[in-house]
Protein backbone atom coordinates (compact mmCIF):
# COMPACT_ATOMS: atom_id res chain seq x y z
CA UNK A 1 0.00 0.00 0.00
CA UNK A 2 1.46 3.74 -1.36
CA UNK A 3 0.14 6.83 0.51
CA UNK A 4 -0.01 9.51 -1.76
CA UNK A 5 -0.67 13.35 -0.66
CA UNK A 6 -2.20 15.80 -3.59
CA UNK A 7 -1.92 19.28 -2.71
CA UNK A 8 -3.47 20.89 -4.75
CA UNK A 9 -6.24 24.46 -4.89
CA UNK A 10 -7.60 23.66 -7.98
CA UNK A 11 -10.65 20.71 -7.33
CA UNK A 12 -10.87 20.04 -11.10
CA UNK A 13 -7.26 19.64 -10.76
CA UNK A 14 -6.94 17.26 -7.66
CA UNK A 15 -9.80 15.37 -8.89
CA UNK A 16 -7.58 14.47 -12.08
CA UNK A 17 -4.64 13.66 -10.45
CA UNK A 18 -6.60 11.46 -8.40
CA UNK A 19 -8.40 9.67 -11.13
CA UNK A 20 -4.88 9.21 -12.25
CA UNK A 21 -3.76 7.64 -9.37
CA UNK A 22 -6.30 5.46 -8.92
CA UNK A 23 -4.70 3.15 -11.45
CA UNK A 24 -2.00 2.23 -9.51
CA UNK A 25 -2.64 -0.71 -7.35
CA UNK A 26 -3.11 0.01 -3.81
CA UNK A 27 -2.73 3.39 -3.14
CA UNK A 28 -4.48 5.45 -0.87
CA UNK A 29 -4.80 8.79 -2.33
CA UNK A 30 -4.92 12.16 0.19
CA UNK A 31 -5.88 15.20 -0.76
CA UNK A 32 -5.70 19.26 0.45
CA UNK A 33 -6.28 22.03 -0.91
CA UNK A 34 -3.12 24.46 0.29
CA UNK A 35 0.10 24.23 1.31
CA UNK A 36 -1.06 24.68 4.90
CA UNK A 37 -3.54 21.72 4.77
CA UNK A 38 -1.23 20.01 2.99
CA UNK A 39 1.63 19.98 6.04
CA UNK A 40 -1.49 19.07 8.77
CA UNK A 41 -1.73 15.73 6.99
CA UNK A 42 2.05 15.38 6.71
CA UNK A 43 2.37 15.57 10.31
CA UNK A 44 -0.42 13.52 10.94
CA UNK A 45 0.16 10.62 8.88
CA UNK A 46 3.50 9.42 6.43
CA UNK A 47 3.43 9.51 2.80
CA UNK A 48 5.26 7.67 0.11
CA UNK A 49 4.75 10.34 -2.29
CA UNK A 50 4.04 14.14 -2.32
CA UNK A 51 1.93 15.64 -5.26
CA UNK A 52 2.14 19.69 -5.03
CA UNK A 53 1.15 22.75 -7.35
CA UNK A 54 3.31 25.70 -6.94
CA UNK A 55 0.44 28.72 -6.93
CA UNK A 56 -1.55 28.17 -4.05
CA UNK A 57 -3.06 30.42 -1.46
CA UNK A 58 -2.34 30.20 1.70
CA UNK A 59 1.04 28.79 1.42
CA UNK A 60 2.36 27.87 -1.82
CA UNK A 61 3.94 24.39 -3.22
CA UNK A 62 7.71 26.13 -3.09
CA UNK A 63 7.26 27.05 0.98
CA UNK A 64 5.23 23.33 1.41
CA UNK A 65 8.52 22.06 0.14
CA UNK A 66 11.45 23.81 1.83
CA UNK A 67 9.05 23.06 5.12
CA UNK A 68 8.92 19.32 4.25
CA UNK A 69 12.56 18.74 3.32
CA UNK A 70 13.25 19.81 6.76
CA UNK A 71 11.08 16.99 8.47
CA UNK A 72 13.45 13.76 8.91
CA UNK A 73 10.67 11.46 8.24
CA UNK A 74 10.29 13.28 4.82
CA UNK A 75 13.76 14.22 3.88
CA UNK A 76 13.62 11.05 1.23
CA UNK A 77 10.38 11.52 0.03
CA UNK A 78 9.59 12.00 -3.66
CA UNK A 79 7.90 15.29 -4.31
CA UNK A 80 6.34 16.25 -7.38
CA UNK A 81 5.54 19.54 -8.90
CA UNK A 82 2.22 19.99 -11.55
CA UNK A 83 2.27 23.08 -12.22
CA UNK A 84 1.55 26.05 -14.74
CA UNK A 85 4.93 27.40 -14.24
CA UNK A 86 7.01 26.16 -16.96
CA UNK A 87 9.98 28.76 -16.81
CA UNK A 88 13.34 27.05 -16.48
CA UNK A 89 14.02 29.26 -13.40
CA UNK A 90 11.04 27.85 -11.81
CA UNK A 91 11.93 24.85 -12.71
CA UNK A 92 15.61 24.83 -11.07
CA UNK A 93 14.53 26.44 -7.70
CA UNK A 94 12.11 24.14 -7.42
CA UNK A 95 14.59 21.33 -7.97
CA UNK A 96 17.08 23.22 -5.79
CA UNK A 97 14.44 23.04 -2.97
CA UNK A 98 14.18 19.56 -2.78
CA UNK A 99 11.61 18.37 -5.61
CA UNK A 100 12.23 15.13 -7.45
CA UNK A 101 10.01 15.79 -10.79
CA UNK A 102 8.71 18.39 -12.33
CA UNK A 103 5.84 18.20 -15.11
CA UNK A 104 4.15 21.72 -16.29
CA UNK A 105 0.30 21.95 -16.82
CA UNK A 106 -1.71 20.83 -19.04
CA UNK A 107 -1.40 17.15 -17.95
CA UNK A 108 -2.14 14.07 -18.89
CA UNK A 109 -3.26 11.39 -16.25
CA UNK A 110 -0.57 9.06 -17.70
CA UNK A 111 1.40 11.34 -17.93
CA UNK A 112 1.10 11.33 -14.16
CA UNK A 113 1.11 8.39 -13.93
CA UNK A 114 3.95 7.31 -15.05
CA UNK A 115 6.19 9.70 -13.34
CA UNK A 116 4.33 9.09 -9.89
CA UNK A 117 5.12 5.23 -10.87
CA UNK A 118 8.84 5.97 -11.45
CA UNK A 119 9.13 8.10 -7.92
CA UNK A 120 7.63 5.39 -6.23
CA UNK A 121 10.13 2.13 -8.01
CA UNK A 122 6.82 0.59 -9.21
CA UNK A 123 7.14 -1.19 -12.34
CA UNK B 1 62.22 -118.04 -60.53
CA UNK B 2 65.42 -115.89 -61.38
CA UNK B 3 65.10 -116.07 -64.35
CA UNK B 4 61.77 -115.54 -64.46
CA UNK B 5 62.52 -111.41 -62.81
CA UNK B 6 65.27 -111.27 -64.61
CA UNK B 7 62.82 -111.73 -67.65
CA UNK B 8 60.32 -109.43 -66.89
CA UNK B 9 62.58 -106.78 -65.57
CA UNK B 10 64.17 -106.78 -69.22
CA UNK B 11 60.67 -106.11 -70.46
CA UNK B 12 60.22 -103.61 -68.30
CA UNK B 13 63.01 -101.70 -68.92
CA UNK B 14 62.26 -101.73 -72.76
CA UNK B 15 59.10 -100.48 -72.01
CA UNK B 16 60.52 -97.73 -70.33
CA UNK B 17 62.66 -96.80 -73.04
CA UNK B 18 60.17 -96.96 -75.66
CA UNK B 19 58.24 -94.06 -77.15
CA UNK B 20 54.84 -94.82 -75.63
CA UNK B 21 56.39 -94.25 -72.54
CA UNK B 22 58.06 -90.84 -73.47
CA UNK B 23 54.83 -89.58 -74.54
CA UNK B 24 53.12 -90.91 -71.41
CA UNK B 25 55.45 -89.09 -69.43
CA UNK B 26 55.08 -85.97 -71.38
CA UNK B 27 51.12 -85.79 -70.45
CA UNK B 28 51.83 -86.24 -67.32
CA UNK B 29 54.01 -83.12 -67.03
CA UNK B 30 51.23 -81.60 -69.10
CA UNK B 31 49.19 -82.37 -66.61
CA UNK B 32 50.87 -80.94 -64.12
CA UNK B 33 51.76 -77.87 -65.87
CA UNK B 34 47.96 -77.76 -66.39
CA UNK B 35 47.23 -78.13 -62.81
CA UNK B 36 49.10 -75.69 -61.81
CA UNK B 37 47.91 -73.24 -64.31
CA UNK B 38 43.98 -74.37 -63.17
CA UNK B 39 45.41 -73.74 -59.53
CA UNK B 40 46.83 -70.31 -60.27
CA UNK B 41 44.01 -69.20 -62.72
CA UNK B 42 41.38 -70.57 -59.50
CA UNK B 43 43.73 -68.10 -56.85
CA UNK B 44 43.41 -65.34 -59.48
CA UNK B 45 39.67 -65.59 -59.67
CA UNK B 46 39.61 -65.75 -55.71
CA UNK B 47 41.51 -62.50 -55.22
CA UNK B 48 38.99 -61.23 -58.44
CA UNK B 49 36.12 -62.39 -56.19
CA UNK B 50 37.18 -60.68 -53.03
CA UNK B 51 37.85 -57.52 -55.19
CA UNK B 52 34.78 -57.80 -56.37
CA UNK B 53 32.62 -58.40 -53.28
CA UNK B 54 34.61 -55.40 -51.99
CA UNK B 55 33.61 -53.53 -55.04
CA UNK B 56 30.13 -54.73 -54.43
CA UNK B 57 30.20 -53.14 -50.93
CA UNK B 58 31.93 -50.06 -51.51
CA UNK B 59 28.90 -49.68 -54.07
CA UNK B 60 26.42 -50.87 -51.40
CA UNK B 61 27.91 -48.46 -48.83
CA UNK B 62 28.08 -45.96 -51.80
CA UNK B 63 24.37 -46.04 -52.23
CA UNK B 64 23.38 -46.40 -48.39
CA UNK B 65 25.64 -42.53 -48.64
CA UNK B 66 23.40 -41.50 -51.40
CA UNK B 67 20.08 -42.74 -49.80
CA UNK B 68 21.03 -40.83 -45.93
CA UNK B 69 22.86 -37.72 -48.68
CA UNK B 70 19.24 -37.43 -50.32
CA UNK B 71 17.42 -37.54 -46.93
CA UNK B 72 19.50 -35.39 -45.68
CA UNK B 73 19.10 -32.96 -48.14
CA UNK B 74 14.95 -33.81 -47.87
CA UNK B 75 15.62 -33.19 -44.53
CA UNK B 76 17.47 -29.57 -45.35
CA UNK B 77 14.33 -28.65 -47.48
CA UNK B 78 12.28 -29.16 -44.74
CA UNK B 79 14.28 -27.24 -42.20
CA UNK B 80 14.25 -24.62 -44.77
CA UNK B 81 10.89 -24.26 -45.15
CA UNK B 82 9.98 -24.77 -41.53
CA UNK B 83 12.72 -22.10 -41.18
CA UNK B 84 10.76 -19.77 -43.44
CA UNK B 85 7.49 -20.74 -41.91
CA UNK B 86 8.62 -20.08 -38.85
CA UNK B 87 10.21 -16.56 -40.37
CA UNK B 88 6.85 -15.70 -41.47
CA UNK B 89 5.05 -16.52 -38.36
CA UNK B 90 7.85 -14.27 -36.55
CA UNK B 91 7.69 -11.44 -38.75
CA UNK B 92 3.47 -11.85 -38.17
CA UNK B 93 3.65 -11.76 -34.45
CA UNK B 94 6.05 -8.60 -34.52
CA UNK B 95 3.89 -6.96 -37.14
CA UNK B 96 0.90 -7.88 -34.68
CA UNK B 97 2.99 -6.70 -31.79
CA UNK B 98 3.52 -3.77 -33.46
CA UNK B 99 0.27 -2.83 -34.10
CA UNK B 100 -0.84 -4.19 -30.47
CA UNK B 101 1.46 -1.58 -29.03
CA UNK B 102 0.32 1.22 -31.33
CA UNK B 103 -3.51 0.30 -29.91
CA UNK B 104 -2.12 0.40 -26.46
CA UNK B 105 -0.70 4.00 -27.23
CA UNK B 106 -3.87 4.90 -28.54
CA UNK B 107 -6.10 3.68 -25.55
CA UNK B 108 -4.21 4.78 -23.36
CA UNK B 109 -4.02 8.48 -25.23
CA UNK B 110 -7.95 7.92 -25.46
CA UNK B 111 -8.07 7.20 -21.60
CA UNK B 112 -6.11 10.02 -21.05
CA UNK B 113 -8.64 11.99 -22.93
CA UNK B 114 -11.72 10.34 -20.92
CA UNK B 115 -10.23 10.94 -18.23
CA UNK B 116 -9.63 14.60 -18.92
CA UNK B 117 -13.33 14.74 -20.49
CA UNK B 118 -14.88 12.74 -16.99
CA UNK B 119 -13.38 15.04 -14.74
CA UNK B 120 -14.22 18.20 -16.56
CA UNK B 121 -17.83 17.11 -16.99
CA UNK B 122 -18.25 15.49 -13.42
CA UNK B 123 -16.68 19.37 -12.26
CA UNK B 124 -18.88 21.37 -14.49
CA UNK B 125 -21.93 19.63 -12.98
CA UNK B 126 -20.63 19.23 -9.63
CA UNK B 127 -22.24 22.54 -8.10
CA UNK B 128 -25.19 24.83 -9.33
CA UNK B 129 -23.56 28.38 -7.92
CA UNK B 130 -23.07 30.33 -10.93
CA UNK B 131 -19.23 31.81 -9.43
CA UNK B 132 -18.40 28.48 -8.92
CA UNK B 133 -18.98 27.11 -12.60
CA UNK B 134 -17.52 29.72 -13.82
CA UNK B 135 -14.22 29.45 -11.48
CA UNK B 136 -14.48 25.63 -12.90
CA UNK B 137 -14.64 26.57 -15.91
CA UNK B 138 -11.31 28.58 -15.66
CA UNK B 139 -9.75 26.23 -13.69
CA UNK B 140 -10.50 23.38 -16.89
CA UNK B 141 -8.99 26.29 -19.45
CA UNK B 142 -5.71 27.17 -17.12
CA UNK B 143 -5.34 23.59 -16.22
CA UNK B 144 -6.09 21.28 -19.06
CA UNK B 145 -6.32 23.14 -22.15
CA UNK B 146 -3.33 25.39 -20.79
CA UNK B 147 -4.28 28.78 -21.55
CA UNK B 148 -2.45 31.82 -20.29
CA UNK B 149 -5.17 34.58 -20.82
CA UNK B 150 -8.34 34.24 -21.68
CA UNK B 151 -11.94 35.13 -20.66
CA UNK B 152 -15.93 34.09 -21.13
CA UNK B 153 -18.45 35.86 -22.56
CA UNK B 154 -22.21 36.30 -22.00
CA UNK B 155 -24.81 36.73 -23.91
CA UNK B 156 -27.41 39.36 -22.19
CA UNK B 157 -30.99 38.57 -21.49
CA UNK B 158 -31.81 40.32 -24.82
CA UNK B 159 -29.43 38.67 -26.37
CA UNK B 160 -27.86 40.88 -28.38
CA UNK B 161 -25.12 41.76 -26.45
CA UNK B 162 -21.69 39.44 -25.64
CA UNK B 163 -21.03 40.55 -22.21
CA UNK B 164 -17.52 39.76 -20.64
CA UNK B 165 -18.06 37.75 -16.77
CA UNK B 166 -14.72 36.91 -16.51
CA UNK B 167 -11.33 36.87 -17.83
CA UNK B 168 -7.46 35.65 -16.79
CA UNK B 169 -4.48 36.80 -17.14
CA UNK B 170 -6.39 40.25 -19.04
CA UNK B 171 -8.82 43.19 -17.13
CA UNK B 172 -11.73 42.43 -16.84
CA UNK B 173 -12.93 45.94 -16.22
CA UNK B 174 -11.22 46.98 -19.72
CA UNK B 175 -12.97 44.12 -21.84
CA UNK B 176 -15.21 45.71 -24.41
CA UNK B 177 -18.67 43.64 -24.82
CA UNK B 178 -19.80 42.99 -28.51
CA UNK B 179 -22.53 43.29 -30.35
CA UNK B 180 -24.01 39.92 -32.09
CA UNK B 181 -22.25 39.86 -35.74
CA UNK B 182 -19.49 41.83 -34.52
CA UNK B 183 -16.04 41.09 -34.79
CA UNK B 184 -14.16 37.56 -34.81
CA UNK B 185 -16.12 36.88 -31.11
CA UNK B 186 -19.29 38.49 -32.39
CA UNK B 187 -19.31 36.35 -35.64
CA UNK B 188 -18.58 33.00 -33.31
CA UNK B 189 -21.71 33.86 -31.55
CA UNK B 190 -24.26 34.51 -34.18
CA UNK B 191 -22.57 31.53 -36.67
CA UNK B 192 -22.36 29.25 -33.61
CA UNK B 193 -18.97 27.72 -35.38
CA UNK B 194 -16.03 27.68 -33.43
CA UNK B 195 -13.20 30.11 -34.95
CA UNK B 196 -9.21 29.16 -34.59
CA UNK B 197 -6.99 32.02 -36.10
CA UNK B 198 -4.52 30.87 -38.79
CA UNK B 199 -1.28 30.89 -37.32
CA UNK B 200 -1.46 28.94 -33.84
CA UNK B 201 2.33 30.13 -34.46
CA UNK B 202 1.68 33.25 -32.75
CA UNK B 203 0.14 31.85 -29.59
CA UNK B 204 2.66 33.99 -27.52
CA UNK B 205 1.99 37.07 -28.86
CA UNK B 206 -0.04 39.66 -26.96
CA UNK B 207 -3.31 39.77 -28.92
CA UNK B 208 -6.38 42.59 -28.58
CA UNK B 209 -9.75 41.59 -27.05
CA UNK B 210 -10.72 41.58 -30.91
CA UNK B 211 -8.98 39.17 -32.10
CA UNK B 212 -8.64 36.20 -30.24
CA UNK B 213 -6.97 33.07 -30.77
CA UNK B 214 -9.52 30.93 -30.36
CA UNK B 215 -13.35 31.45 -30.03
CA UNK B 216 -15.72 28.59 -29.22
CA UNK B 217 -19.63 29.32 -28.68
CA UNK B 218 -20.89 28.14 -25.90
CA UNK B 219 -23.94 26.37 -26.81
CA UNK B 220 -27.46 24.74 -26.00
CA UNK B 221 -29.21 22.89 -28.87
CA UNK B 222 -28.34 25.75 -31.33
CA UNK B 223 -29.09 28.05 -28.98
CA UNK B 224 -25.75 30.39 -28.17
CA UNK B 225 -25.40 31.63 -24.64
CA UNK B 226 -22.21 33.01 -24.37
CA UNK B 227 -18.24 32.55 -25.87
CA UNK B 228 -15.06 31.23 -24.34
CA UNK B 229 -12.29 32.99 -26.23
CA UNK B 230 -8.37 32.47 -25.70
CA UNK B 231 -5.77 35.06 -26.51
CA UNK B 232 -2.66 33.33 -25.43
CA UNK B 233 -1.37 30.05 -24.39
CA UNK B 234 1.13 29.04 -21.46
CA UNK B 235 4.79 28.77 -22.90
CA UNK B 236 4.82 25.39 -23.05
CA UNK B 237 1.71 24.69 -24.49
CA UNK B 238 3.16 25.02 -28.55
CA UNK B 239 0.06 23.95 -30.30
CA UNK B 240 -3.39 21.75 -29.60
CA UNK B 241 -3.57 18.29 -28.90
CA UNK B 242 -6.77 15.82 -29.67
CA UNK B 243 -7.59 16.46 -26.62
CA UNK B 244 -8.42 20.53 -26.63
CA UNK B 245 -10.46 19.98 -29.40
CA UNK B 246 -12.36 17.34 -27.60
CA UNK B 247 -12.41 19.56 -24.45
CA UNK B 248 -13.64 22.75 -26.61
CA UNK B 249 -16.47 20.55 -27.94
CA UNK B 250 -17.51 19.18 -24.05
CA UNK B 251 -17.25 22.81 -23.13
CA UNK B 252 -19.22 24.14 -25.76
CA UNK B 253 -21.85 21.76 -24.43
CA UNK B 254 -21.43 20.59 -21.13
CA UNK B 255 -20.15 24.61 -19.67
CA UNK B 256 -23.08 26.19 -21.87
CA UNK B 257 -25.84 23.65 -19.80
CA UNK B 258 -24.00 24.36 -16.25
CA UNK B 259 -23.85 28.44 -17.09
CA UNK B 260 -27.47 28.12 -17.99
CA UNK B 261 -28.84 25.81 -15.02
CA UNK B 262 -26.32 27.91 -12.48
CA UNK B 263 -28.00 31.11 -14.14
CA UNK B 264 -31.51 29.59 -13.41
CA UNK B 265 -30.61 28.26 -10.33
CA UNK B 266 -29.25 31.39 -8.86
CA UNK B 267 -32.54 33.31 -10.27
CA UNK B 268 -34.96 30.92 -9.08
CA UNK B 269 -33.21 31.18 -5.19
CA UNK B 270 -33.60 34.70 -5.45
CA UNK B 271 -37.41 34.90 -6.29
CA UNK B 272 -37.61 32.17 -4.06
CA UNK B 273 -35.77 34.75 -1.26
CA UNK B 274 -38.02 37.81 -2.51
CA UNK B 275 -41.22 35.89 -1.95
CA UNK B 276 -40.06 34.60 1.36
CA UNK B 277 -39.22 38.38 2.36
CA UNK B 278 -42.68 38.68 1.34
CA UNK B 279 -43.93 36.30 3.22
CA UNK B 280 -42.46 37.00 6.16
CA UNK B 281 -43.36 40.83 5.96
CA UNK B 282 -47.18 39.18 5.87
CA UNK B 283 -47.03 37.35 8.41
CA UNK B 284 -45.51 40.16 10.49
Amino acid sequence: MVKILVVEDSPTMRQLISFALKRLREAEITEAGDGVEGLKKLNADTFDLIITDINMPVMDGLKLISLVRRDVKYRNTPIMIITTEGGAEDRERALALGANAYITKPIQAGNVLDVAKSLLGLP
Amino acid sequence: MGEEKEDKSKALEKLVKSEEAEEILQMVNRGIVFTKEILGENERLRFRVIQLQEENNELLRQAERGKLRRRLEEELIRLEEEKQRLLEEYKRVEEQNREYAMRYVEVEEENNNLANLYVCSYQLHSTLEFKEVVQIIMEIIINLIGAEEFGIYLLDEKGRLLVPVAMEGKDLSSAPSFGLGEGTIGRCAQTGENYYAQDIEGTQQERPFEEPLVAIPLKIKEQVIGVIVLYKLLPQKTQFANVDYELFTLLAGHAATAIFSSRLYTEAQRKLNTIKGFMELLTH
